[in-house]
């Protein structure tokens, strides 16, 4: 069964929290992942690996880049998980 | 002064190694006696011939930030708590920039390991077999490089003037060292923090050493395996840590009022040019290296009261070092108490020459030579005063002394300190 886009949410709090240990209520929409959350490009990878496992969603590297903020990254997995 | 002879001074130690935490925790544990040599527990280390290490006696994991942590390597994670230390104890409240005392442009950082980030790769190396490429860290190359200690310490200290790594196996840490008194020597930089670090207690370096046949296999008697001297060495026990000091010009020193523990005189290197692994058998090599320290520095043989050897309990190795010393040296041999605080420590690889040179560093500031443990039985080839079993007072007045480190490869480098 897919995820809402709160449990989607919730769950990117959890991983950005796991690899760049920012508090899990700090991860809202509308914050970056560069300039709010301390996920530099490499983590960034690692987030979308850990995104795609969690989420069973596939997220090409040419995607990756329009994921600025969680809020994108949400929309994106809400978009195209199984 | 002439701005290619500056004289440099050390200012600031850190540590963190199979003995403590920290540089005071180590020094005591060194002045005690005490063995830091375990059995692994890892049940990797179940089938292997060797099943003992020096193990760190505190881990990374308890001291730095997890974020930052699981981006480092563990031989970057040492460096990173001692070079956080050195800096403290050097009396800099900040990074550079922020700590006025020091401008960014003219502080350095060289930080040497044997291996690199070797357990990296290999931990990424299982992963990518076991669960593909997609899982394999994007953090694995900043990770592994060999250069990734001084880097992260050039970062976090935001030193400008270079970061750099000289890699030449058990002689890295020194090396390194070496290498930074010439960055203030000659005028590139005013303070540099520098040393050597390792993290390879994993089964494939211990596997390979081992089939070497230059590892003690005395798998009964953990804290009695490391025995330089003794007439029943049989090879080196590896251990894991880094030491790290912080270097400067005397001048840029006294300038901020800085609390100095001993002049860095120099430096002496040769190569052996013999074997890739064995050390060449006549000794030459290590006597070229200290005939050089005393060319090309105004140290003199009668100020040297102290030698913290290479000695890392081979049965060639540790004979031959002294013999050379003796045949440069001469008569003068017989002031120096040597010390092998690799019968404490481990051999630490790449990181020996960095907390030998915190040891060498405290014995001037302190007068006390640590002593050398596990010489039951003295080997008779043995021509020098070793400190054995308690630890041994240093004259007052003007005193020096010698921090050897040899590496596969054959490179020789012998770092000379002083106090007046």
């Amino acid at each position: 069964m897919a995820a809402t886009q709160e449990e989607i949410v919730k769950g990117l709090a959890e991983i950005v929290n796991e690899i760049a240990g920012i508090p899990v209520e700090d991860v809202q929409l509308d914050k970056s992942f560069t300039d709010d959350l301390d996920v530099d490009s490499l983590s960034m990878v690692e987030v979308v690996v850990a995104a795609e496992e969690r989420f069973d969603v596939k997220i090409p590297d040419d995607d990756v880049k329009n994921l600025k903020t969680v809020g994108d990254a949400a929309d994106y997995i809400l978009k195209h998980q199984a | 002064m002439n701005p290619t002879n500056r004289t440099v001074v050390v200012t600031g130690i850190g540590a963190t190694t199979p003995l403590g935490g920290d540089s005071a925790s180590t020094w005591e544990a060194l002045l005690a006696g005490r063995s830091g040599v375990a059995p692994l527990q890892q049940e990797w280390a179940a089938d292997l011939p060797v099943r003992i290490a020096a193990e760190i006696a505190v881990e990374p994991s308890e001291v730095l930030a997890r974020p930052l942590a699981r981006k480092l390597d563990r031989s970057a994670q040492f460096a990173l708590i001692a070079a956080r230390e050195a800096w403290a104890d050097a009396g800099f409240s900040a990074k550079a920039g922020d700590d006025p005392a020091v401008d960014p442009d003219r502080l350095g950082t060289v930080v040497a390991s044997g291996i690199g980030g070797v357990t990296t790769l290999l931990g990424q190396y299982d992963i990518l077999r076991e669960q593909g490429f997609r899982k394999v860290s994007p953090h694995t190359v900043p990770m592994l490089m060999p250069n990734s200690p001084s880097a992260n310490v050039s970062i976090e200290l935001n030193a400008r003037a270079g970061t750099h790594t000289p890699v030449s196996a058990c002689a890295s840490g020194a090396e390194a060292i070496g290498y930074a008194i010439e960055m203030i020597r000659t005028g590139r930089a005013d303070v540099v923090v520098a040393g050597g670090t390792e993290a390879a207690v994993h089964p494939l370096p211990i596997a390979a050493f081992a089939n070497m046949m230059a590892m003690s296999k005395n798998n009964d008697d953990p804290q009695g395996a490391s025995r330089p001297y003794d007439v029943a060495r049989d090879g080196f026990v590896l251990g894991e840590g880094s030491g790290i000091v912080v270097l400067e010009s005397a001048e840029h020193a006294a300038k901020r009022g800085a609390r100095v523990y001993c002049e860095a005189i120099g430096q002496g290197i040769s190569a052996d040019a013999h074997h890739i692994a064995q050390p060449e058998p006549t000794g030459r090599g290590i006597a070229d290296a200290f005939a050089n320290l005393l060319d090309n520095s105004d140290l003199k043989p009668a100020e040297i009261v102290h030698v913290n050897a290479h000695a890392t309990s081979t049965p060639l190795g540790d004979v031959g070092e002294l013999r050379a010393l003796r045949s440069v040296l001469g008569d003068d041999v017989d002031h120096m108490a040597v010390s092998a605080t690799k019968s404490m420590t481990g051999h630490l690889l790449g990181g020996a020459g960095g907390v030998e040179t915190v040891a060498t560093v405290l014995a001037l500031h302190n007068r006390v030579a640590p002593p050398t443990i596990n010489v039951d039985n003295l080997d008779p080839e043995v021509d020098a005063d070793i400190v054995r079993g308690e630890p041994r007072a240093l004259p007052e007045g003007t005193i020096a002394a010698l921090n050897d480190s040899f590496g596969f490869g054959g490179l020789n480098v012998v770092l000379a300190f002083r106090k007046s």
